[in-house]
């Protein structure tokens, strides 16, 4: 790379396309604006899918990966059906705050980053979701306090859970698990391995 | 029966719009025979439902009326009207071809005297006009007819409405008794001019075009600005009969889109261009034209008219394709909604009339053609693998008028060279 080119140059589309899922598709949107204007939380995106796009081509690394935008996407799927290439505008978004995640780039505090993780992390543990903890790690992520006032305001919809056999109480000791706990634990364990070998990952932001 | 109007060395034109004429009358002035066939009871085609061409901004009326005069005065063509091809065998230089001929009810007896279509009283949704209005069941297509002869819709044959018309007629033109034909031709090489039709409005849900009365196409909005169509050129809109002055036009309305037509329509963009100026021609400066669009595809010499429509005031540009379109129901106006590309605003503007460019789709779209016949991807005739039948005008891309003439005379060129190899093979 000479000195006279850094303005141009298309390193962070090559990076998109190389590390973050469907990224390779990126190059295809032609801006015509559709995915912007059929997406239901169109208004509160700092960044249209679209411009997102045409960031990524323009080289804006930085405020790309740190934008909560990819972050809003709820998988209505919307954009996908309409977009007139047919570009996985979902799975690019999901795609890209995945990498903006394990580069430690996210922004600090972003809820949907925060229930992923916790979901993630629940998940992996026994290979199979515990709903009971999960909840209660969601009511004390900001604190002890904040997580007493959040259980006692749910408790109604927690008792109708019970009542309806919807939730297992006894699911806090331990609760259930896949037969074979520690070749699943092996199973993502040797995933992630591979992800971060092919992408470069230093196993941070993990 | 078989009809002894052709032989090896006839050339069939199918379809009788811009491109048929041109293909049958290039062959017939180079000395060929040429049969052309014509599905609808009048050859023009869908040229001759545009109110002007760009970028001359003439009347189709002139050009077509030159064809016809061509056509009249040429022996070597022959017209069948109300015609279509039902099977094609045999191979290059020597096909035989099925025809399926429907009956007009009316024979060259017809002077075009309208007394068949002031009695009857029946009326019919008038294809002339996309379906915008009506005509009476016994009509002329339209007044550039070709023949210039009435057609009583079968409709009404066999009920006392046909017995009016009949009892009309003073030239006793009126043949209720007519009958459906087959008949079996040979022929040495065949140009398919089908055209086009365009693209089906309803299925671009977002765009609302059959729960919207103000959101139109671009070929019923041909039809509004025409003195000859049903608003008598006035650009009234369907929900109030209002004068639309605040128009927009909506680019790739089905075109360039893997949901719809794959293919870029390539005339779109100048025929909303061209739109913008009957807006003009009808308000001056009171009138307001807003093209929606990807980009603006003013293909090559084009690019001046779009320079020229640029400079307009009273037309301005938005570089966003309109994601929905809803309706404000207090006023009937359509509401568009969407994102720029020029500064990612979000927009929801309101007009008075929304015109759709809608694509171009090939006529024989879902139509069983011969085996041999080889399409693209979006169903536009290549041509065919004996080298025997060619693809003309739209029906082998989607094309300007302009452009299906140049098609057209290349394709009768080719099939001409197919009737010598056959000419020079039986003298030897």
């Amino acid at each position: 790379m000479t000195t006279a080119t850094p303005k141009y140059r298309n390193n962070f589309l090559k990076e998109v396309e190389a590390n973050v899922e469907e990224g390779h598709w990126v190059k295809m949107c032609m801006q015509c604006g559709v995915c912007a204007g059929s997406c239901p939380l169109g208004p509160h995106w700092q960044h249209s899918p679209q411009k997102i796009f045409m960031m990524i081509r323009a080289g804006k690394r930085e405020e790309v990966l740190t934008s909560d935008s990819m972050w809003m996407c709820t998988s209505c799927y919307n954009c996908i059906v309409r977009c007139p290439r047919k570009l996985p505008i979902t799975h690019i978004m999901h795609g890209l705050a995945n990498y903006a995640h394990r580069l430690g780039m996210a922004p600090k505090g972003q809820p949907t980053e925060a229930i992923a993780k916790l979901f993630w992390d629940n998940l992996v543990k026994t290979g199979r979701v515990n709903e009971l903890k999960f909840s209660l790690a969601m009511y004390f992520k900001d604190g002890f306090v904040q997580g007493i006032k959040n259980a006692m305001a749910m408790q109604g919809i927690g008792l109708g859970l019970v009542k309806a056999k919807r939730l297992n109480p006894m699911e806090i000791l331990g609760g259930h698990a896949c037969k074979d706990k520690s070749g699943i634990q092996k199973m993502v364990a040797k995933a992630r391995e591979i992800e971060d070998r092919r992408k470069g990952f230093s196993g941070a932001g993990a | 029966m078989t009809a002894s109007i052709a032989t090896n060395q006839t050339i069939l034109v199918v379809g009788g719009g811009i491109a048929g004429m041109t293909a049958a009358l290039e062959a017939a002035e180079c000395g060929k025979q040429v049969l052309l066939v014509e599905k609808t009871p009048t050859l023009g085609g869908r040229t001759a439902q545009l109110y002007r061409y760009f970028p001359k901004m003439c009347h189709p009326t002139c050009g077509m009326e030159i064809n016809l005069k061509r056509i009249k005065g040429n022996p070597n063509v022959r017209v069948m009207t109300m015609t279509q091809v039902v099977a094609v065998g045999g191979g290059r230089g020597d096909y035989n071809v099925t025809l399926k001929v429907s009956p007009r009810y009316v024979n060259e007896n017809c002077t075009a005297c309208r007394k068949c279509g002031e009695a009857v009283s029946a009326e019919i949704p008038d294809a002339y006009n996309y379906g915008l209005g009506k005509v009476k069941a016994a009509y002329l297509p339209h007044a550039m007819a070709y023949p210039q002869r009435y057609v009583i819709d079968a409709s009404i044959v066999g009920t006392p409405e046909g017995e009016k018309a009949k009892a009309a007629c003073p030239v006793n033109a009126v043949d209720l008794g007519m009958q459906e034909e087959t008949l079996e031709i040979n022929v040495g090489a065949v140009v398919w001019a089908t055209g086009w039709r365009p693209f089906d409005a309803n299925k671009i849900q977002p765009y609302g075009y059959d729960r919207i009365a103000n959101v139109i196409t671009s070929v019923e909005f041909e039809r509004l600005a025409d003195p000859h169509g049903p608003t008598g050129g006035k650009l009234l809109r369907p929900s109030d009969g209002k004068e639309a002055k605040n128009i927009a036009f909506i680019q790739c309305a089905g075109s360039r889109d893997e949901n719809y037509l794959r293919h870029c329509s390539r005339i779109c963009c100048m025929a909303s261009l061209k739109q913008t100026q009957y807006v003009r021609e009808a308000y001056g400066d009171a009138g307001k034209s807003t093209v929606y669009y990807i980009d603006i595809r003013a293909i090559d010499r084009f690019e001046d008219f779009y320079a020229m429509v640029w400079k307009d005031p009273t037309v301005s540009f938005v570089k966003s394709k309109v994601a929905r379109i809803a309706e404000n129901e207090a006023n009937g106006n359509p509401v568009l909604h969407g994102v720029d590309t020029e500064g990612y605003h979000r927009y929801a503007t309101e007009h008075d009339l929304v015109v759709l460019a809608v694509g171009m789709e090939p006529e024989v779209s879902g139509v069983k053609l011969p085996d041999d016949i080889i399409i693209d991807s979006s169903n536009f005739i290549e041509g065919s693998k004996d080298g025997g039948m060619f693809g003309a005008g739209a029906a082998a891309s989607p094309l300007d008028v302009n452009r299906a003439v140049q098609s057209a005379t290349a394709a009768s060129l080719k099939a001409i060279q197919v009737i010598h190899k056959n000419a020079s093979t039986e003298a030897a």
